[in-house]
């Protein structure tokens, strides 16, 4: 049996009175990369951020690495440190340097040392290519470069799971490649656990070892990547593949 | 003969017991506004937390200071809590205290709205990197929020500079008070020296305040550039 990482049952999310997640169950297996498909509006954003506590849940409960999850700040400031999490708006901190952005977490969270702390950053950045960016800011980079200094941040605090939550859809059509081919690589070399939820079709289907397909709320499919691209099993499924252009 | 009535300026000490005066003025407002400023940060901060009565509470407090006038305030320092509360303070003191209570209620307001408007996402993306609240405040919003206040922060303090004129009327030896006792110490030798008296009380003030308005004109400015580049 492999390891899960992640189990999530019976979550329910309301906003007010609006429900916007229904009994919500599934889990990832350590090392396997899951992507949340689904039509804007569906729930995707908000089920990936109640899985790092920046979201309340009303029901349910979350499974970490075997133990459940005490839904208040103390358990999950500490959850976080092994959940990164990238969003869509590349939200590096305006005030700090690339490097003080990405050495933030390591020496004020996990009270790492900041010289072996910033050689593993350089590491880091080489491999996104921007280790020449160390001392600049934020507002003099671009989106793509942003957003690949925000993964380089996340990773920094050697997580077990990353969740990206449509880290390339406020991007320039030209740097998205670059954003996505890291995550890729994240996947396929480092084997990591993640949760990403995209529209890139493509990306998707090249990444993704299982697909959970989210429709008003609800897990309408849960199949593994191939079977989906090819034959979904629900008809709804079918018309929002249809629906991209990929 | 009367006098020119600039030559009251230099007559015996006068010019020294201006200065004397324009230091009192300076220290009551530079001690009232470190403290103050210090204080208005702390509870600008514990305003933008959720608990309700900790947020009606300190509401109160800004709401106060800022709507009764200065004077009444200085006055019901000055002549209603010693009587009542039997609390007891020189009048500078006292005069530091009251302007430091009003500075940090005014800067509580200016912090709360300067950490509210940093952007939500900001706010998140430090909890997903596993900061707790306070590193959260240290070193991310507090920082973001600075630059936005920093020219309301030097606006408030050319007001708090400005209004230290009312400090006379508690009889602080505060540069007004001391020009006032000049004026009329010399009323019959210098008559018109009220107006050089004055007019360099208003050049102390000018060479204060302007210098402050100027630089937070232009640290807006830069802000601004700053923001849309």
């Amino acid at each position: 049996m492999a390891d899960k990482i992640l189990q999530v049952e019976h979550l329910e999310k309301y906003y007010q009175k609006r429900h916007v997640l229904h009994d919500i169950n599934f889990s990832v297996d350590k090392g396997e990369v899951v992507t949340l498909l689904g039509p804007s509006g569906s729930g995707k954003s908000t089920l990936i951020r109640c899985l790092n506590g920046l979201e309340a849940y009303q029901q349910g409960t979350i499974m970490f690495e075997g133990e459940k999850v005490q839904p208040n700040e103390k358990t999950w400031q500490q959850i976080r440190q092994k959940i990164g999490m990238v969003f869509q708006s590349y939200d590096l901190f305006p005030n700090l340097t690339v490097m003080d952005n990405i050495l933030l977490g390591p020496t004020k969270v996990q009270k790492k040392d900041r010289n072996s702390a910033s050689q593993e950053a350089v590491k880091l950045l080489q491999r996104v290519g921007l280790e020449d960016y160390q001392d600049a800011y934020p507002r003099q980079l671009s989106g793509g470069q942003k957003q690949r200094i925000a993964i380089v941040r996340a990773l920094a605090l050697h997580p077990d799971f990353m969740l990206f939550d449509e880290v390339t859809a406020s991007l320039d059509p030209e740097m998205v490649r670059g954003v996505l081919n890291i995550i890729g690589d994240l996947a396929n070399k480092d084997h990591m656990t993640m949760i990403v939820v995209t529209h890139e079709m493509n990306f998707a289907q090249e990444i993704a070892d299982r697909v959970l397909f989210l429709e008003n709320g609800r897990i309408l499919e849960q199949t593994p990547s191939k079977t989906f691209f090819n034959k979904p099993q629900t008809d709804r499924a079918q018309q929002f593949l249809d629906s991209m252009d990929f | 003969m009367a006098h020119s009535g600039i030559s009251v300026l230099l007559e015996g000490t006068n010019f020294t017991r201006l200065l004397g005066g324009l230091f009192v003025t300076i220290k009551i407002a530079a001690v009232a506004l470190i403290t103050g400023l210090i204080l208005g940060v702390i509870l600008g901060v514990l305003r933008t937390f959720k608990n309700r009565l900790l947020r009606l509470i300190l509401r109160l407090y800004l709401e106060f200071f800022r709507i009764v006038p200065t004077v009444v305030l200085l006055f019901l320092f000055y002549y209603i809590l010693p009587r009542q509360l039997n609390f007891n303070l020189p009048a500078d003191q006292l005069a530091t205290l009251v302007f430091a209570l009003w500075v940090a209620a005014e800067m509580s307001d200016i912090v709360r709205g300067a950490l509210i408007s940093v952007p939500k996402h900001q706010r998140e993306s430090g909890l997903a990197i596993g900061l707790n609240r306070y590193q959260l405040y240290r070193y991310v919003l507090i920082p973001q929020a600075m630059t936005l206040e920093i020219p309301a922060t030097i606006n408030l303090a050319t007001r708090v500079i400005k209004t230290t004129s009312l400090l006379m009327l508690i009889s602080v030896m505060d540069v007004i008070n001391v020009g006032q006792q000049i004026i009329e110490a010399n009323n019959h030798t210098h008559p018109t020296g009220v107006f050089w008296v004055y007019g360099l009380i208003f050049l102390f003030y000018f060479l204060i305040d302007y210098p402050l308005s100027w630089w937070a004109k232009r640290l807006e400015k830069r802000r601004l550039e700053r923001a849309n580049g």
